[in-house]
């Protein structure tokens, strides 16, 4: 890509962008077009990352390992839903991911949980979700009984308007109580250690980012 | 010597093994009886088997015979005693070496000899130290024994009756009682046969008011009397019932000391035959003191064995009726649910520590500190513990548990079992459902004892601290904020702390996400409210790093840590404050506090911050004030202007720790003035008119008095119309506030303004009224403060009107020193104002013998309020007199010898005084007080030598003092004196 497009695509993603100055765009473009490979752009066909190979990202570099969970961060990030991230997809998608206020944060992980885009969280969607956090234990006649119970306590803590699902206002005004449930259902966003890692890498000096 | 210990050849043992120097002047007196070869010397004298009595061959000295021991320690002329001493040395143990081993004194001598090794270690030390602490340590000795002694009189006089020494009673009587004219009693026997395994008779509900058993006695001239022995004495209790066979438990009739005292009493054939039996009974009791197991007499023995029959078939109906007896099935339950309780408590942790190993998703990173391996040994052994008890108790549980867990559900609250349920998925959940767990447990009401408890009876303690290590920071979060609420209880505090919770969080202090930081610093400040949870802070480093967190400037160089769960710079060094408060009351961690630069970062803090901050800043002050160098550090740091404005703020409890503070720092003069010059005595003075919060009032009326010391400070409060407000609260106020108040008072009396003032406000009256009380700090203040006023005549009259002289008199009765010489120095001015002084002090009854009894006292303040005393006293002739008689002039010369100037003073006064009756000034002199008064001219207190050269004037005029005081140098010393 030559250089003058770079800088205009720079420019462009910084001002739609507001957790990032140029410098950090451009570190975040570069890391991209790294991580994509220097393919050349062709007609027709968006040049960006596939699922898996956000996956993987998510999973080396965030230390992410729900299945579920990456995918659909996946879907958060592709916001077009093409089945593949585009650089300014990718720029934006991590402004939120590495530094949204609390309020995108929320959006964007209401938006993680609700599983099937329906605007609440049901029961099903939070029982697939938490079906791996308890220990199975082998004397229980029913292993998802465990489960099914956390469930409802979640519900019970979360749910204000008493209507057996999750809706966006039920787990802002439950977030907002208690900060810790933002991640209620499983871990969406960086962990601080990693995160602080994946920036000071990517900021510091972008060329020795290759891919992992 | 020989005669004493019998023939010669019993001390064959007595030999002396050292290096002795006396070898050449053996050869040179050329004992008449000895035979010197070359090497060797031996005396003729020899014993029966025909050894040398003496037998010398350097180094080695034998000798077998007293007779000749003190020969040669008359040789070693010079070095007798360095002899004598190693001659003891080497043969530690002389009695068993003449008399045999059987009369081996070991123990006392293994005493002896471990004083014997100090002392060695002292003379070859040379240390002074040592000798001072060796000295210590026998001192304590003897104080121990003498305690030991005391207290055991004390308690042998107290014993009480136990259930050995009724059997034993019961079991003598029963051999003496029968059918018969000469038996003391027709029959006595137990009300039941039942006995428990500690050997009472009496159901476990009456055991509790100490009752051991009942007894059935049928005396020759009376009526069955039923007795109640309990372990206060032996009493008539209301009877058996006939038809229940039930006991009527009620005392009827007097406490005895045993069973014999009451039945002398009640049955007059018992005493008469009693007294006949008296030697044998007391024999046997003797016997069955002595020897327990030995059967001496066949009739003994014949008994015994009948009771213990009897006892045998006790066991068999006990195992008969194990179903019916009410007694046993109510006892039975209770055990049983001990056990099962037990069972599954183990069984529970046993699933825990399995789950746990399975489990261990929440990577732990425990580092491999002592800390962590003594929890991994106490888990081993706990382990093998679960596994004894399981198999032990395996049937019961399987039999049991559905009504145990019946019973135990009707008791719980049902927070319980969800907290319980939290609790499991807290230890089986992966960290998202640790989070919800954490969260959910949160809105329990966890300020609620029931909650807190049942966290921990869930074992939910361990996993919040466990949660503690992970790396997890929601975690963490969630962890701490749960046990930030539940560390208010103190039953928690210590339970987190026997957990190794605080190390932990003292290590979350160095994490980089600030509202951990918060959290775990208000985490400590809750538990950190016992010594042993303050010494675990200290050393692992906790103090250091809550200072640093008072740090603001340091937080705002770190970077950025971009984070949801973050707080403000503020709020972390309100935390560090907080946790430093809860620290700081004990002495290592205010030294520590000091040490890590703790001072100037309070100051700071408390310039520039919101009052939520400044309440644990300033309390950290206030509890760090009672120490001498962080007073001079607060007054460097200018910490007491801020204190000053702080003052003025709306925050009672703000304050009030200001006011605390002053009142610590305020024992410097220079903070005094300093208070002064920044406008905290008009704050003062207008907080003492606010009386609704008792704290905050006995921190101001504290600070109020520290203040009051400083002459200009008293000016300011009087315009402040401070005194006022301070007789006000004379009244109705709790004694914490009496004290300071009084304490004021007292301070503020000293100027004559101040007297004036307190006069007519009517002050006066309440003080006298508090002489009265018990409180010694009050009382030595109001002492100080009636004396005060006392100079003023007409304050004089009002007291002496309320009858204030007795009661102040009376309290040189009081045990403590301080108290007795407040009142002793309060008296002084009111015998010299009071009207007909003289006749009053007659008219106590032994006030005065009371007083020159004092003069025997060893405190320093009480012996000179007492000589003052004395000298006012001594102003009436005919008291002079009197005390005279009680023998002031010996007691006075006694402490001539002193080398304290208040004592001297006062003392010479007094000896002036006392000189002007009969032949007091022969006595003085004869008692040896003229030469020691000569001295104290040297002395370089004027008034010393004011009072004492009146002294000496008085005790001139006799002639033998006038030699005395020539011999020593008065002349001379008065001169060079009057020169000057």
């Amino acid at each position: 890509m030559n250089r003058k497009k770079l800088q205009k695509l720079t420019d462009s993603l910084t001002k739609n962008c507001k957790h990032f100055n140029k410098f950090e765009v451009k570190c975040l473009i570069n890391l991209f077009y790294n991580l994509v490979g220097d393919v050349t752009e062709r007609q027709g066909l968006a040049v960006g990352l596939d699922r898996n190979a956000f996956r993987n990202i998510l999973h080396v570099t965030f230390g992410m390992t729900d299945d579920m969970i990456m995918d659909r961060v996946f879907r958060e990030f592709d916001k077009d839903n093409d089945g593949c991230i585009t650089v300014s997809e990718w720029v934006y998608g991590l402004s939120v991911f590495l530094r949204g206020t609390l309020e995108e944060k929320m959006k964007y992980c209401f938006d993680v949980f609700d599983l099937n885009g329906d605007g609440f969280i049901s029961k099903e969607e939070m029982f697939h979700m938490l079906k791996d956090s308890l220990l199975k234990q082998p004397s229980e006649e029913d292993p998802d009984e465990g489960i099914k119970d956390l469930v409802e306590i979640t519900l019970k803590k979360m749910d204000h308007d008493h209507d057996g699902k999750l809706s966006f206002a039920d787990y802002e005004q439950a977030v907002r109580e208690e900060t810790l449930l933002l991640e209620a259902f499983g871990p969406c966003l960086p962990d601080p250690k990693s995160q602080k890692e994946f920036e000071a890498q990517v900021f510091k000096d972008p060329n020795e980012f290759n891919e992992v | 010597m020989e005669n004493q210990f019998g023939p010669l050849s019993l001390w064959t043992g007595l030999c002396c093994q050292h290096k002795l120097s006396i070898f050449s002047s053996l050869l040179q007196f050329q004992f008449k009886s000895l035979l010197i070869s070359e090497t060797t010397v031996e005396s003729e004298e020899a014993d029966n088997n025909a050894q040398p009595l003496l037998f010398l061959s350097v180094p080695q000295i034998k000798i077998r015979s007293f007779g000749q021991l003190s020969r040669v320690l008359h040789i070693a002329t010079d070095t007798k005693l360095k002899e004598a001493q190693a001659c003891i040395e080497a043969n530690r143990n002389p009695i068993a070496k003449i008399l045999g081993l059987d009369y081996n004194m070991i123990k006392e001598i293994n005493e002896d000899s471990s004083v014997v090794t100090i002392l060695d270690k002292i003379t070859k030390d040379d240390d002074p130290e040592s000798e001072i602490k060796m000295k210590i340590a026998l001192l304590l000795k003897q104080l121990d024994l003498h305690l030991l002694n005391r207290s055991l009189k004390h308690i042998s006089l107290e014993i009480r009756l136990n259930p050995g020494t009724v059997k034993n009673d019961v079991e003598l009587l029963k051999r003496f009682s029968g059918k018969g004219e000469k038996t003391v009693l027709e029959s006595i026997e137990y009300t039941s046969d039942y006995e428990f395994s500690n050997g009472c008779g009496a159901p476990p509900w009456r055991q509790i008011q100490g009752e051991i058993c009942y007894v059935l006695v049928k005396p020759h001239d009376a009526e069955t009397l039923c007795i109640t022995c309990s372990r206060e004495g032996v009493f008539l209790n209301g009877g058996k019932t006939d038809d229940e066979g039930e006991i009527n438990y009620e005392r009827k009739g007097e406490i005895y000391k045993d069973l014999v005292t009451l039945l002398r009493e009640k049955s007059a054939i018992f005493s008469e035959n009693m007294s006949q039996q008296e030697v044998r009974f007391n024999e046997e009791q003797q016997k069955e003191k002595d020897q327990p197991n030995a059967a001496p007499e066949e009739e003994a023995a014949a008994l015994r064995e009948a009771s213990a029959a009897s006892r045998r078939s006790a066991l068999e109906k006990k195992q008969i009726s194990l179903g019916r007896s009410q007694m046993t099935k109510r006892l039975e339950p209770t055990l049983n649910w001990n056990t099962t309780v037990d069972a599954k408590k183990n069984k529970s942790s046993l699933r825990d520590t399995q789950e746990e190993k399975h489990g261990g998703r929440l990577e732990k990173s425990r580092p491999s500190t002592s800390p962590g391996k003594a929890q991994l040994i106490r888990k081993s052994a706990e382990k093998i513990e679960e596994i004894i008890s399981e198999s032990s108790s395996e049937s019961e549980e399987d039999e049991e548990p559905p009504d145990h867990l019946q019973e135990a559900n009707a008791d719980l609250p049902s927070e319980y079992w969800q907290i319980q349920k939290l609790v499991k998925y807290l230890k089986g959940g992966n960290q998202t459902a640790t989070v919800i767990a954490l969260c959910c447990m949160q809105d329990f009401n966890l300020a609620q004892e029931t909650c807190q408890l049942a966290i921990r009876d869930v074992g939910g303690l361990e996993v919040l601290i466990n949660l503690l290590e992970t790396d997890e920071v929601k975690c963490k979060i969630g962890s701490l904020k749960i046990l930030k609420e539940i560390s208010h209880n103190p039953q928690i505090r210590r339970n987190i702390v026997d957990l190794g919770g605080l190390p932990v969080m003292v290590n979350i202090l160095d994490s980089p996400h600030k509202s951990l930081k918060c959290l775990a610093a208000e985490t400590i400040a809750n538990v950190a409210k016992f010594r042993r949870a303050w010494r675990a802070v200290r050393h692992h480093g906790g103090i250091t790093k809550l200072v640093a967190l008072l740090d603001c400037r340091q937080h705002a160089t770190e970077p950025a840590e971009r984070s949801l769960y973050e707080a403000h710079d503020g709020e972390v060094a309100r935390c560090g404050a907080l946790a430093l408060w809860s620290c700081s009351k004990s002495y290592a961690n205010k030294e520590a506090i000091r040490r890590a630069g703790g001072i100037p970062l309070l100051a700071q803090l408390l310039k520039t911050s919101h009052e939520n901050m400044l309440i644990p800043v300033v309390g950290t002050l206030q509890e760090c004030a009672s120490e001498e160098n962080y007073r001079a550090a607060i007054k460097a740091e200018r910490i007491i202007e801020t204190l000053v404005k702080k003052l003025n703020s709306e925050n009672k409890q703000l304050q009030k720790h200001c006011a605390m503070a002053i009142y610590q720092c305020a024992e410097d003069e220079e903070t005094r003035e300093l208070v002064r010059l920044h406008g905290g005595l008009r704050a003062l003075a207008s907080l003492l008119s606010n009386t609704d919060n008792k704290e905050r009032l006995a921190a101001v009326t504290g600070a109020t008095w520290k203040c009051s010391t400083s002459k200009e400070n008293v000016t300011k409060f009087r315009e402040y119309k401070a005194i006022e407000a301070l007789v006000g609260l004379l009244t109705d106020q709790p004694e914490e506030v009496l004290v300071n108040v009084v304490g004021a008072l007292g301070e503020c009396c000293r100027e004559p303004e101040g007297r004036v003032t307190v006069r007519k406000l009517g002050g006066v009256q309440p003080l006298v009224d508090l002489l009265v009380g018990t409180n010694r700090a009050l009382l030595v203040n109001v002492t100080k403060a009636i004396g005060a006023c006392a100079v003023e005549p007409e304050s004089m009259t009002i007291i002496d009107h309320l009858d204030g002289v007795r009661l102040l008199w009376s309290l040189l009765k009081n045990p403590h020193p301080d108290v007795k010489a407040g009142a002793a120095w309060a008296l002084c001015p009111c015998i010299q104002n009071a009207k007909d002084a003289g006749e009053m002090v007659r008219s106590f009854v032994g006030g005065l013998e009371l007083v020159v009894n004092l003069l025997k006292s060893d405190n320093k303040e009480v012996l000179a309020s007492v000589c003052a005393a004395i000298t006012n006293i001594a102003k009436d002739q005919e008291n002079l007199a009197v005390i005279t008689d009680h023998g002031v002039v010996p007691l006075l010369s006694k402490l001539a010898n002193t080398n304290d100037d208040t004592l001297r003073r006062h003392l010479a006064e007094a000896i002036s005084r006392c000189c002007m009756w009969g032949r007091n000034r022969v006595a003085f002199g004869e008692h040896k007080a003229v030469a020691p008064l000569v001295r104290y001219l040297k002395s370089n207190d004027t008034n010393v030598h004011r009072a004492t050269a009146q002294a000496l004037y008085q005790l001139s005029e006799d002639a033998d003092n006038c030699i005395t005081m020539h011999e020593n140098g008065a002349v001379k010393v008065l001169l060079t004196n009057f020169v000057v």
